[in-house]
């Protein structure tokens, strides 16, 4: 059962990656089949289980407020693709 | 026996002894490395001058603590300073980490020394390293058939010799299969026993760093450096780590082990149920107890493991914009079509694929169907675990349903591909040690046994697989590669 193109559309925008046409037919092909194999999880009984999102039982690990050091802000600007007056550069954003 | 082909303890006792020196090793490593790996394609990058420089250092220093000396390699996703890190994607080709990952870092420590950086599949998304975005790596043992993934180039460097031992990543198999393809010893430990800071992430929940060596005992060793709580990484345990090469006598008498009947399955090849049950009845002459036992939910793992997975990629790769780092398509006119065209150009296939599958998954209308189910899941699948090991000390399991197969083969039904991880993901939902040893061979190629243990308990996994390890010799075989 393969993914509409119109759904293959919208979940390429929400993760913001661009398609052309025979990727889009693609990828409702291949979505479709592995989502298929995912249904099998649905033939299981889960009303009173806890969900399980982390194997080890912490939360909020906290510690104390002090300043450590960071990366040079030079070596950090070398890996960027374009940047200007110690700020990175990006195309019109409105 | 040349230096390149020693494990780390005979070089740490060759240096400890000054019959050797490091640049010695370290020349012999890089003379392997160039002698094989334009067949093997182990490597993405090489930092010979570097390494010699550093071994230099440790000569004069005349200090041979720990593995002071001895050279390693890293799979493309761990940060190192100045050396480009790229996960093996277009999306980091030129990327040059400012600081260390922490597994590394106390590496460097004891002053290991790096070889280089292997190939993996892009992000470590793959089972045979062909989704590398710049080559395939071949496996030394049967050069038309891959090594496994995603650290498929970790596995086959430590295979063919080119190091002595290197550090992987594991997410749903990925350094127990590819060492199962291999022929070498590869363990996974538990989710949080060694930090993922400076780690490159794929799926958090279950990403951890292992060890890939040629036996049982250097793993143990290399396991104890990188492993303990670190204040980097909330998520790693605040737990002693015990001396993992202490507890390797031997001994297992009275030793509990379970064999899960799922894991015995029509999909898995006879060859390696085989291997595997000889390798039982091993543990039976070591004096343990072996029993079989069931996992009921393990068929649902991997159905669950490609929807938490790709689920906790999509929001992880969300920050590869083009923005700070990386790839950028520079023709775009505005900020949005230069994230979504940068994404376009700078992620292949797999990596697409998986982040389309996560962010459907995660999306509204689709959240409670797939990814919570996934979660409730994972919860039956722990408890089977939790279960068995009221009674037993470890699982022994085979590591893959087949031996590696052809370069080429699999690449063009996902889903395929995906089958590969079906006897290893289990262990990631469930966040517990697992190891692959070599226990025999199909065809000449080599079969993993997976032994999987309680959470934290990596010492007794250590201590099954030295007693088997010692008692066969498969640890001792080497790929021919047509050299000599």
């Amino acid at each position: 059962m393969a993914l509409t193109i119109a759904e293959v559309e919208h979940v390429a925008m929400l993760a913001r990656i661009s398609l052309n046409q025979s990727e889009k037919e693609q990828f409702a092909l291949e979505l479709g089949l592995v989502l298929n194999y995912a249904d099998r999880l649905k033939s299981l009984q889960t009303d009173n289980i806890q969900p399980l999102d982390h194997i080890l039982p912490v939360s909020n690990v906290f510690r104390e407020d002090v300043v450590i050091g960071s990366p040079d802000r030079e070596d950090m600007f070398a890996n960027a693709p374009m940047a200007e007056d110690g700020q990175y550069r990006v195309p019109k954003i409105i | 026996m040349e230096l390149f082909e020693l494990t780390v303890h005979a070089l740490q006792q060759k240096l400890a002894s000054r019959q050797v020196s490091s640049e010695e090793i370290v020349k012999s490593i890089f003379a392997r490395i160039n002698k094989v790996d334009d067949k093997v394609k182990a490597f993405i990058t090489l930092t010979e001058e570097d390494a010699l420089n550093k071994a230099r250092e440790v000569d004069n220093a005349g200090q041979y603590k720990g593995i002071a000396g001895i050279p390693l390699g890293l799979k493309d996703l761990f940060c190192t300073p100045g050396v480009n890190t790229t996960c093996g994607s277009k999306m980091l080709a030129d990327f040059v980490p400012t600081y260390a990952s922490t597994a590394f870092r106390r590496l460097e420590e004891q002053q290991g020394i790096l070889a280089g950086k292997l190939n993996m599949d892009e992000f470590a998304m793959g089972s045979s390293t062909e989704n590398s975005s710049f080559f395939a790596t071949c496996n030394p043992w049967d050069l038309t058939r891959v090594p496994g993934g995603s650290s498929g180039g970790s596995a086959a460097a430590v295979s063919a010799d080119e190091v002595p031992f290197s550090l992987g990543t594991d997410t749903g198999g990925s350094i127990r299969q590819p060492a199962s393809f291999c022929g070498v010893v590869g363990m996974k430990p538990t989710y949080g026993r060694v930090s993922r800071w400076g780690v490159i992430a794929f799926a958090s929940s279950l990403d951890q760093v292992g060890v890939i060596s040629k036996d049982v005992y250097d793993n143990a060793l290399i396991m104890k450096i990188i492993a303990g709580h670190d204040h980097l990484d909330s998520t790693s345990a605040a737990l002693d780590v015990p001396d993992y090469t202490a507890c390797l006598d031997g001994d297992i008498k009275g030793l509990r082990v379970a064999y899960p009947q799922e894991y015995f399955g029509s999909g898995v090849d006879a060859a390696i149920k085989d291997a595997i049950k000889k390798a039982l009845l091993k543990y039976e002459e070591l004096g343990a107890i072996v029993e079989e036992v069931s996992l009921p939910h393990s068929e649902y793992a991997l159905p669950a493991y490609y929807l938490v997975a790709p689920a906790e990629a999509s929001a992880n790769l969300a920050r590869f914009d083009g923005v700070r780092y990386g790839y950028r398509d520079n023709e775009a006119e505005n900020m949005e079509a230069m994230f979504s065209q940068t994404r376009c150009q700078g992620f292949g296939d797999e990596v697409k694929r998986r982040i389309m599958l996560g962010t459907y998954a995660l999306s509204s209308g689709y959240y409670d169907a797939y990814y919570l189910k996934a979660l409730k899941v994972r919860r039956l699948i722990a408890d089977d675990f939790t279960r068995v090991f009221k009674d037993f000390d470890i699982i022994v399991a085979p590591t893959t349903p087949t031996t590696a197969f052809k370069l080429g083969k699999q690449s063009g039904d996902p889903l395929t591909l995906y089958m590969n991880d079906i006897l290893t993901v289990p262990v990631n939902m469930a966040g517990l040690p697992g190891m692959s040893i070599p226990c025999g061979f199909d065809q000449g190629m080599p079969i993993g046994m997976q032994i999987i243990g309680k959470a934290f308990d990596e010492a007794t996994i250590y201590k099954a697989a030295y007693a088997y390890e010692q008692s066969t010799n498969f640890h001792t075989m080497k790929p021919a590669l047509g050299v000599e």
